[in-house]
């Protein structure tokens, strides 16, 4: 929440215009009614809520992670290709968060065509993260997985596999669930951005999102396949 | 980063119009006064599903013989899961916070709507969807789950245990899954509403209890509904997608070892009851702040100690996240944890201590109005002390081996999550059914429900206390009860059996009421209980903006009831500063 604190003093000196309508009671200060104390937009109070609530998620799965590797003899099946393939997909990641910077300073400074612009390459660096990760997926299925899938009759698919791709699949499931949510929001966004439905403080929002993802990936990476790579 | 927004993006939040057509208006409203009562009819229908599943198995554990059951067993716990699923998800948690907190809590704070009404609305109707998937389980083939409202694995996680095992607990995992997602939705706008919204004047320690109650609840919401959507995600794999998060090696079903290794039902029951213990808080703390606003109003006091009230709040918030292990001592646990998690577990008795009598000092030497809302505040005080206490006795985890999964644990938990939670709703509904439908609830009804129902919840649960101690063990469909010695049993089982019908069916007189009262009752003033906060300066039902077009600007604190000097025996919260010559600092 530095965000609140280094926005705090910005909210002090612009508290008429952060209030919905009315100023501060005489004498009160930012805690007293009548304006947004924390001097943001509600939308990103909002935002920042969610991303509490949801890395709070992706603690738990890899709480979940952790627990069943601690108490398990743990392979290390990625090597060459795969940590050669989940590099890349790093790399992209971390420069759609760049694109994303560039976006939000473009629309705060009204420089609409170019926000739109570093939106949507922004939604492209996503899917092509996407697309890596489906193809690796479908690698690791092949390579694997397929005649050990089909061995468990308990399940109703007929499914069985080991928890160290349980753990994978559940953890980078869960953030390319998240990357493809992230695509489609930056798509809608630039283009009703283009129309004037959304405004400068939209894409700021969608900002910290694509950020968060992000960084969700950045304790994906190392845990899941730095830490079970064979060296 | 800067925040230098446009003015006019700052509006438009609040640049909604009353829709005309009875869909938009009805249906798919944003208006956070018709989807509280949305969510209010939503609890009302899962409490009518969720009372009669336990009226069937009463009926059945009276009526038991080893040659003769109402229900088999099979059946009794399908009865029992559902029953405990459809009440703490859809009655306890939507009733109080998404019913109450989303019509009350922007009214209190001297706001038009929640900051998000669109999310608002997605929040009720995931709600809807997560009660409705729960509810299809009924019709599957197999029919629902009997694995409890705790879910745990390794018989949740596996297809083919029992017939409801199947497609029943996909269900189940299922709508939880989405229920997560809704609560989550309603944190969020909660949250932001109460720190953005409040009208001038209204600073955080002016704030009514009620809303307190509400803005903490749904901070637990936020960051407990996280964990259990994780949990539920695994669960989802390992029964689908043949993971074994929850399964250890060499679990044998029906002569036949799993192919699944390398899990720990444990890992389960860390990620449910990190989820679970706060549950509790979000079901009770709603009720806490209802009974606190409605306490100090027909005392005609202020509310005794209001900051030590609030930081009371905050205090069980905080603690309720560390005190899960408590569901786990005889789950395997080192003693050295089992001793730390005890002394939270004492820890949190110190917060609910300082309410209790901070609710009996409120009530000491006032003029105390005995209406229907105030008789339900009342027992709600009474149940919370005897639910509360027992729940010291669980906590030291050399006692709960011994009464862990037995009828004392049923007794306890009900008494001050269930039926403690349910005062609280009957008495917030009739506190505010008049501001909500301009008119009164029926009076003698009312003081006839609450006599009917405070007599029979006791005598449902103070039995089951006494049959805990002798050993009874709780979700058994039935067992030669000459193995616990002692003659009682059967004949208990019959007196409870009996006085559950007669709570349930005092519940219908409610129901009678509330929707009688809707177009008969008599019809209701602005304030009619003389109350202080904002809620009282509206119209009775309120308009559209809630406040008419005015911006209230808030003077006073929230329960300044009886001030010395004062006109009247209360000043309203937008009463002008000079109303109070001789009031605290406020």
């Amino acid at each position: 929440m530095s965000e609140a604190a280094a926005t705090a003093d910005t909210a002090a000196a612009h508290a008429p215009a952060a209030s919905h309508g009315h100023a501060p009671a005489p004498g009160g200060n930012l805690w007293d009614g009548g304006v947004r104390p924390l001097g943001a937009h509600s939308k990103k109070f909002g935002m920042w809520l969610f991303i509490v609530s949801d890395s709070i998620t992706f603690a738990a799965l890899l709480f979940a992670y952790s627990y069943v590797r601690l108490s398990n003899v743990w392979p290390t099946p990625f090597h060459g290709h795969s940590i050669v393939t989940s590099t890349a997909m790093t790399f992209v990641l971390l420069s759609s968060s760049l694109t994303m910077v560039l976006a939000v300073d473009a629309a705060n400074k009204k420089l609409r065509d170019k926000a739109v612009l570093w939106t949507m390459l922004t939604a492209l660096g996503g899917l092509i993260f996407v697309v890596l990760h489906t193809m690796e997926w479908l690698g690791i299925i092949n390579d694997h997985l397929m005649p050990l899938i089909k061995a468990g009759e308990e399940t109703k698919s007929g499914w069985t596999m080991p928890m160290v791709w349980g753990t994978f699949f559940a953890a980078t499931g869960m953030h390319m669930l998240h990357v493809t949510v992230g695509v489609g929001y930056l798509v809608v966004l630039a283009l009703q951005y283009k129309n004037g439905k959304f405004k400068a403080i939209d894409i700021e929002v969608a900002g910290l999102y694509w950020h968060f993802v992000d960084l969700v990936w950045m304790f994906v990476f190392p845990l899941i396949y730095l830490m079970s790579a064979k060296i | 980063m800067s925040v230098a927004h446009d003015v006019e993006e700052e509006h438009e939040v609040h640049v909604h119009q009353e829709p005309k057509e009875f869909i938009w208006k009805y249906i798919f409203s944003t208006d956070h006064k018709v989807i509280g009562k949305q969510y209010f009819l939503l609890a009302i229908v899962a409490v009518v599903i969720g009372l009669g599943l336990s009226l069937a198995f009463r009926y059945h554990l009276a009526t038991y013989t080893p040659q003769g059951m109402f229900l088999n067993p099979d059946h009794y716990l399908q009865a029992v899961t559902m029953h405990g699923t459809i009440l703490v998800f859809m009655v306890l948690t939507t009733a109080p916070l998404g019913g109450f907190g989303n019509y009350f809590l922007p009214i209190q704070i001297g706001a038009v709507d929640m900051a998000f009404p669109r999310l608002n609305m997605l929040s009720f109707w995931l709600t809807l969807l997560s009660f409705l998937v729960l509810i299809a389980a009924f019709v599957v083939p197999g029919g629902p789950p009997v694995s409890g409202w705790t879910g745990y694995p390794p018989l949740s996680a596996i297809n083919s245990a029992t017939p409801g095992m199947g497609l029943g607990q996909t269900l189940w995992v299922g709508s939880i899954a989405i229920f997560c997602l809704a609560s989550l939705v309603g944190a969020i706008n909660f949250i932001v509403t109460t720190l953005d919204l409040r009208a001038r004047g209204m600073s955080l320690m002016r704030m009514p209890l009620s809303t307190w109650a509400w803005f903490i609840t749904a901070i637990i919401a936020l960051l407990s509904f996280a964990v259990l959507f994780a949990g539920g995600l695994l669960l989802i794999l390992d029964r689908e997608l043949g993971t074994s998060f929850y399964i250890p090696a060499g679990v044998v079903f029906g002569a036949k070892e799993l192919n699944h290794k390398g899990g720990s039902p444990l890992l389960y029951q860390h990620l449910f009851w990190f989820f679970g213990h706060p549950e509790v808080y979000i079901a009770i703390l709603p009720g806490m702040g209802i009974v606190s606003h409605i306490l100090a109003n027909f005392a005609r006091k202020p509310i005794f100690g209001y900051n030590a009230m609030v930081y009371a709040i905050a205090a069980i918030g905080v603690i309720g996240f560390f005190v899960w292990g408590h569901h786990m001592f005889q789950s395997g646990m080192s003693p050295y944890v089992a001793v730390a998690f005890s002394i939270l577990t004492m820890t949190i008795g110190v917060p609910s201590a300082i309410k209790t009598f901070n609710w009996l000092g409120t009530l000491w030497k006032g003029n105390i109005e005995f209406t229907s809302a105030m008789l339900f505040a009342l027992g709600f005080v009474s149940l919370f002390v005897s639910g509360g206490i027992s729940g010291i006795f669980l906590g030291q985890n050399a006692v709960d081996i011994y009464f862990h999964d037995t009828y004392f644990v049923v007794a306890h938990f009900h008494l001050i999550m269930g039926v403690a939670a349910m005062f609280s709703i009957a008495a917030g509904t009739y506190y505010w059914f008049p501001k909500m439908f301009g008119r009164y609830m029926n009076e003698p009804l009312g003081k006839l429900h609450f006599w009917l129902t405070f007599v029979s919840v006791y005598s449902v649960f103070i039995p089951m206390h006494i049959m805990g101690l002798w050993g009874h063990p709780r979700r058994y469909a039935g067992f030669e009860y000459a193995f616990l010695n002692d003659p009682m049993i059967p004949s208990m089982h019959n007196m409870i059996t009996a006085a559950a019908f007669v709570a349930v069916l005092a519940q219908l007189l409610f129901i009678f009421n509330y929707f009688w009262s809707m177009y008969k009752g008599a019809v209701a003033p602005e304030n009619p209980w003389n109350g202080t906060s904002l809620e009282w300066i509206t119209a009775s039902p309120p308009a559209f903006d809630n406040f008419g077009g005015k911006e209230p600007v808030v003077n006073h604190g929230a329960y300044e009831y009886s001030v010395p000097g004062a006109e009247k025996d209360y000043i309203m919260q937008t009463d002008p500063p000079e109303a109070a010559p001789h009031a605290a600092a406020h």
